[in-house]
């Protein structure tokens, strides 16, 4: 790929609106992004290929649990600060910030919130170095937004269960160290436990084929009568609210995540718009991509002060599932639509590595599905405003 | 080891230049600030020096208050405290001779600059500043020892490199090679929270020099092409148009 020449727009001048902290936050996880991830990322991407040499990075600048609390080896930052690295780690890739996600929220959220404080101190701490990696069990085969219809057990066998069962589209899979998994107990209770690489039973098949996130390990996770110690099974959350908490948590992430995804494809549209001439003048002085690249940084703006606002009611623990819904929806569909106009306005140029715009396209397409579907999204919004429930019989 | 490094706070290099219409001042509305790059070479190599043979490494900015975000960035970085003399910089010897008065009262091992701030490019601190404290200084380092406390040091010359020696205390100005500048990591922009960042009174300098106005350069004229096989015309139009011929 070409020089990283990225330039971020700030058209409400929102940057006004953080503190000088987070901008040092964005400013180095952006700096490193140019450094260290798009010169290779193209490459990893065309290879399907995760960039695991990244890991030590991404924990050097705090993207693994950035919320998390310093004793637990945590940065103990803000929700801003963390959508914040979200969204310059995804301006990056998605495929990178889906690690990122799932070690923070969907791994480490549900050990700090959930777990005991023998759970925390065994795996926090290495969880936010990068020593370990984890992934997060929950869809299945036949268990996708339907969760609760999920199929993975155990059986209670003394001082340890036996698990069996499957998920599957896990990310960080294929190596993660330790897999948070949702599995029924035998009341039928959904309830998490931890199991660790190494436990007999316990293998993790990789899914080749992907056309998306290709720079991004996922997997299946395989129970075959794995003994997990119970010390190892959360002890006090049980039903779906657990898993829908870490969803929560990862949903917001992505809400700000997706705005880089967009910005990177505006601010590479906007700069080819205006170097590529055609009837002898810059493409960028025709009014069909004018109200292409303005209707994108208006809705990048919206986006952005959407978060903005979703970030300080996080930060004062107001901020409802609902609200996190409407933000992912919008968001991610939001940045699709922009990867798509902005690969239009590259022309055929724009179906190359040598531009970000396919990648972060296809990219999306795992994201607009993933963490609660478009439609999905859609039908909370709409349970929550008339007051009923349009899912399932 | 003691070592001041003098950070300068400079608009982005991608940031887009404009003036006042008195054509007085730059419109700093909108604009990224940053660490000046040379400075930030400085610095990484004072960090190196002093993570290797111990040490502390001090910053100093001449600067309101809106400088603090880039003195903060400097204490991600790595380094140890953090100095703000309190007043807009006006000119270089202004800067330099806020910087002298407070490196007397803190005899410094070494004191290294970038080898110009690359806003107004003038390249005239650290020479003043040595001048002002009497002591030796080197431009343009691109290579930096120091073994009992002596210097040993390379430097970009026209067709070539000068390699010499100094001994401590000295000024130095930094340029490229020196060092490669870092990426500051969580840890380090969390540690800078608390890190000390003393706000001191300036002292008062007679003005030397004043500016009479700023002007951007003139935009480049359209690119006339000329198919390779014309040369009938572009013989005509250097002579008609261009003049050169």
């Amino acid at each position: 790929m070409a020089t990283d020449r990225f330039q971020a727009p700030d058209y409400y001048l929102l940057d006004d609106l953080l503190s000088e902290e987070h901008k040092l936050i964005r400013n180095t996880v952006r700096e490193w992004v140019k450094k260290e991830v798009s010169p290779i990322i193209e490459d990893y991407a065309q290879r399907a290929a995760f960039p695991k040499h990244l890991i030590s990075g991404l924990a050097g600048i705090g993207a693994f649990g950035p919320y998390i609390p310093v004793e637990y080896g945590g940065a103990g930052l803000d929700q801003i600060s963390y959508g914040l690295i979200m969204q310059e780690i995804e301006r990056g890739d998605s495929g990178l910030r889906s690690t990122a996600s799932v070690q923070s929220s969907l791994v480490m959220y549900p050990i700090y919130t959930y777990g005991s404080e023998a759970q925390r101190k065994k795996y926090l701490p290495k969880l936010a170095t990068g020593e370990w990696l984890g992934c997060f069990g929950l869809t299945e085969p036949d268990a996708g937004s339907n969760p609760g219809g999920m199929l993975t057990n155990y059986k209670d066998a003394g001082d340890h269960v036996i698990l069996n069962g499957s998920k599957m589209w896990i990310s960080n899979a294929p190596f993660a160290d330790i897999a948070v998994v949702w599995a029924k107990d035998e009341a039928g209770d959904i309830r998490g436990l931890v199991v660790e690489r190494g436990m007999e039973g316990f293998t993790t098949p990789e899914t080749h084929g992907k056309w998306s996130l290709r720079a991004s390990a996922t997997g299946e996770l395989v129970f075959d009568n794995v003994k997990v110690p119970k010390e190892n099974i959360f002890p006090e959350i049980k039903g779906l609210k657990g898993p829908l908490g870490c969803l929560n948590s990862a949903r917001y992430g992505i809400s700000w995540g997706v705005i880089g995804a967009a910005m990177d494809c505006y601010d590479s549209a906007l700069r080819y718009a205006k170097e590529r001439k055609q009837f002898g003048r810059p493409i960028a002085g025709f009014q069909l991509q004018q109200k292409k690249l303005a209707e994108m940084v208006t809705e990048i703006t919206k986006a952005q002060l959407l978060c903005w606002r979703l970030g300080v009611l996080k930060n004062e623990h107001r901020a409802t599932p609902q609200q996190i819904s409407m933000a992912k929806r919008n968001n991610v569909n939001m940045a699709l639509e922009i990867a798509r106009e902005a690969r239009q306005i590259h022309g055929g140029m724009g179906i190359t590595g040598e531009y970000p715009i396919m990648r972060h396209m296809m990219n999306l397409e795992s994201v607009v599905t993933y963490e609660g579907t478009h439609d999905i999204h859609l039908l909370i919004t709409g349970m929550h405003i008339t007051g009923e429930n349009a899912f399932g019989g | 080891m003691k070592i001041l490094v003098c950070i300068s706070n400079v608009p982005d290099t991608t940031s887009k230049i404009n003036f006042t219409d008195d054509h007085k001042s730059f419109v700093s509305a909108g604009v990224q600030y940053i660490i000046n790059p040379y400075d930030e070479l400085a610095l990484t190599r004072a960090l190196e020096i002093t993570e290797k043979d111990g040490g502390s490494v001090t910053v100093i900015n001449v600067g309101d208050a809106s400088t603090d975000a880039t003195i903060r960035k400097a204490l991600a970085i790595g380094a140890t405290d953090a100095v703000r003399i309190n007043a807009a910089p006006r000119d270089a010897y202004f800067v330099a001779k806020q910087i002298a008065q407070y490196a007397k009262q803190h005899a410094f091992d070494l004191i290294l600059t970038g080898r110009e701030s690359i806003d107004y490019n003038g390249g005239q601190v650290a020479s003043m500043v040595a001048e002002l404290l009497d002591m030796p200084s080197v431009t343009n380092i691109k290579l930096l020892q120091l073994e009992n406390g002596v210097a040993t040091m390379e430097r970009e010359i026209e067709g070539g490199k000068e390699l010499l020696t100094c001994p401590l205390p000295l000024v130095g100005s930094a340029t490229e090679g020196i060092a490669e500048p870092r990426i500051p990591n969580m840890r380090g922009i969390m540690s800078a929270r608390t890190k000390p960042l003393a706000v001191v009174d300036a002292v008062d300098v007679a003005l030397l020099t004043e500016v009479i106005g700023y002007d951007k350069p003139k935009t480049r004229s359209n690119v006339n092409l000329i198919a390779a096989e014309d040369v009938a015309k572009l013989v005509t139009l250097l002579h008609t148009e261009a003049k050169v011929i």
